[in-house]
């Protein structure tokens, strides 16, 4: 088991944004969590990360109980978060953004760390003495990933990685995630809005809706399942 | 004031004409209480007259002032527009190119300062003047960290230079001690004051942090005026000892079982020998500072600051401790700025919460804003403009304020990222070209 949430409550001052989320990733699965705007997808995420900390539950990673841990402590653990809207550093050249993501793992790592990277990106290492604010969405978006897997975490978050990119780069974008899971063995916490994409890459899905899970099942169930169906993918939000 | 055309293309003659129309109108608006009308006496009342033959003049000034810097805008834009066109080089080799440049402006500064004092010797005025504008180098240098590295908006930088300079103030005239065993006591107080003012705004950002910051630089310059049992109040302290040069003294006449400066090197009394001393005191300290930021700055606590400063949340889901990245820019940057502080207070001999006014803080500021947040260079070229405008600007009197904002205004608008805006990569890239080259090999 590599996330367990287990009856997890957070708030938002006084939004009560998750209400009881239980979820589980195992070692080597993609799952994905789809939802509505507001849903808590986003909290969830974040709550994972001890901000803001979870109310009530627990949240157990790798065998060890991270529910009151320090954020920056968590990554320190193996959790490598890409947040919505990417984030990259826009005034620090590529390298520089990459160079980021090592802030906590063996120097010794760095250079063979940065060739993966470049070798799954070609266009960041044409690009790496460029400054990221100058890259296209696409691209700042391959940053930002290649960014979170330098410090060659155990999960990896990918939080809403479609959101505003064209769509041949959310093809590209699903096709990398499938890549890292299939190729690389890395297990994938993946929301998405974009329910469809999604729920394909996925082993394992869970929908949200208000603060609670109302379904979970395969890519593939949910993907027959008539309800998610009528809410997410055909005629939008229900 | 939507006509006011803010064109990204070259104007016409026509939309030309039509925003300087408005601009004089706005002008005319204005002019109308302040040149328009005037009072006089008229015999023991106030009347009113008026000036509109004067203020048809101002317009028209005004019209024709605007039409000129719209032509003028226009004509730089389309000359660098016409070069950019011309020129076939990529956007890393200007970056390159700016670079050297800025090296060489380094190295002739350099060249600059270190000869300045032997070749004006003579000249107090400008020895003094040269000394100021390094101090507002290593000021504007200090506050680059808190706000050009991690991006913490600071207003009340000066707050520190005053912990310096009191520090080093209270130990000498009360306990004795001297320059040097004072320096490092008062660098360490004052990045304790860093990290007292870091603690409570850890969670600000922007606005809010730079509305605390304000208040810290009041609260420690009102502290300094009511303590007087402390600080001696508004009096101020005064006959703080000048530092010395290894234990020579560069007075007149020897202290009873000390030597003098010129008595020890067998020249001719001369108080310019002390201001020189002071000059290359305050140019050693700036030379450290400079190498001290610009190492740390390659160093991983200097790119957390520089992430920081680009995206706080990223940095949280990178694994880095925020507070800590925080803290140690405030503790450093405060440290800077005490150290300043301590030179500041031994060059003057006195010192009083006059100098420590919110207008410092906001000149220091300024520096830092104008010569191109992060830049080391920038801050050199803005304390040198900064503090040369208002000397130049002596000759005209009331108008030097004036002239003094105008410059500022000026290369705002020019530069809006400020002088140097260029900012240098921490990573050389050679030494990732050897990585994928290797790569390419296997």
């Amino acid at each position: 088991m590599m996330l367990k949430m287990e009856g997890v409550h957070a708030h938002y001052g006084h939004i009560h944004a998750l209400r009881g989320i239980d979820v589980e990733v195992q070692v080597g699965e993609i799952v994905t969590l789809i939802g509505a705007n507001g849903a808590g997808k986003s909290t969830l995420m974040m709550s994972l990360f001890g901000n803001p900390k979870a109310s009530a539950g627990r949240i157990v990673f790798d065998g060890e109980d991270i529910t009151r841990v320090h954020t920056h402590e968590i990554a320190r653990r193996g959790i490598a978060l890409v947040p919505e809207g990417r984030r990259i550093f826009p005034r620090m050249t590529v390298i520089e953004n990459l160079q980021m993501g090592t802030a906590h793992a063996d120097p010794a790592n760095y250079a063979a760390d940065t060739a993966r990277v470049f070798a799954m990106f070609p266009i960041l290492q044409e690009r790496q003495s460029q400054r990221a604010g100058t890259l296209s969405g696409g691209e700042q978006q391959m940053l930002a990933i290649g960014r979170a897997l330098m410090s060659r975490p155990k999960l990896l978050l990918l939080d809403e990685p479609s959101l505003g990119l064209a769509p041949i780069y959310i093809r590209r974008i699903f096709q990398i995630v499938k890549e890292l899971n299939r190729d690389h063995g890395m297990t994938i916490l993946l929301v998405e809005q974009n329910a469809n994409q999604a729920l394909r890459v996925a082993h394992r899905g869970y929908v949200l809706q208000h603060g609670e899970i109302t379904l979970a099942g395969t890519g593939a169930e949910l993907l027959a399942s008539p309800e998610v169906r009528a809410a997410y993918l055909e005629g939008g939000h229900a | 004031m939507s006509a006011v055309v803010f064109a990204r293309h070259a104007m016409t003659p026509a939309e030309r004409l039509r925003d300087a129309g408005w601009v004089a109108f706005v002008g005319l608006i204005l002019g109308i209480p302040l040149v328009g009308l005037t009072t006089v006496d008229v015999g023991g009342r106030l009347g009113v007259e008026t000036r509109f033959g004067l203020l048809a003049a101002a317009v028209a000034a005004v019209f024709a002032g605007r039409l000129l810097l719209r032509w003028a805008i226009d004509q730089a834009r389309n000359r660098k527009q016409d070069r950019d066109r011309a020129s076939t080089a990529t956007a890393a080799d200007r970056a390159h190119g700016a670079q050297r440049v800025v090296n060489v402006l380094g190295w002739v500064a350099l060249g600059a300062s270190i000869a300045l004092p032997i070749v004006f010797s003579d000249n107090r005025y400008v020895v003094d003047t040269a000394t100021t504008v390094l101090i507002y180098v290593m000021l504007g240098w200090g506050l680059n960290v808190v706000v050009g590295l991690a991006g913490l908006l600071d207003l009340g930088y000066v707050a520190f230079y005053a912990v310096g300079a009191y520090s080093y103030a209270l130990l000498s005239t009360q306990f004795g001690w001297s320059f040097w065993e004072a320096l490092p006591v008062s660098g360490a107080m004052a990045a304790t004051f860093g990290i007292l003012l870091g603690y409570p705004i850890l969670r600000l950002r922007g606005d809010y942090l730079a509305i605390v910051t304000l208040g810290f630089g009041e609260i420690v310059r009102i502290i300094l005026v009511n303590w007087t049992e402390f600080s001696n109040g508004p009096n101020g302290i005064s006959s703080i000892p000048r530092p010395s040069f290894f234990g020579l003294d560069f007075s007149r006449s020897a202290p009873e079982g000390g030597q003098t400066f010129a008595g020890f090197f067998g020249l001719e009394f001369s108080p310019m020998h002390r201001l020189i001393f002071l000059y290359y005191l305050i140019l050693v300290l700036a030379l450290l500072t400079h190498a001290f930021v610009s190492r740390l700055r390659k160093l991983p606590v200097g790119r957390a600051w520089e992430a920081l400063r680009e995206d706080e949340i990223a940095c949280q889901a990178m694994g880095m401790n925020t507070t800590n990245i925080k803290l140690s820019a405030f503790a450093i940057g405060a440290m800077l700025g005490g150290f300043a502080g301590v030179f500041f207070a031994a060059r003057q001999g006195f010192i009083s919460p006059e100098s420590f006014t919110f207008t410092e803080s906001a000149i220091i500021l300024a520096i830092v804003v104008l010569g191109g947040m992060g830049s080391q260079m920038g801050v050199v070229l803005a304390a040198t403009l900064l503090v040369l405008i208002p000397e130049f600007g002596r000759n005209f009197a009331e108008y030097r304020m004036l002239l003094f904002g105008l410059a500022m205004v000026l290369i705002m608008v020019w530069r809006p990222g400020g002088l140097l805006s260029h900012r240098e990569p921490t990573v050389r890239l050679n030494a990732l070209g050897k990585a994928s080259a290797t790569k390419e090999a296997a």
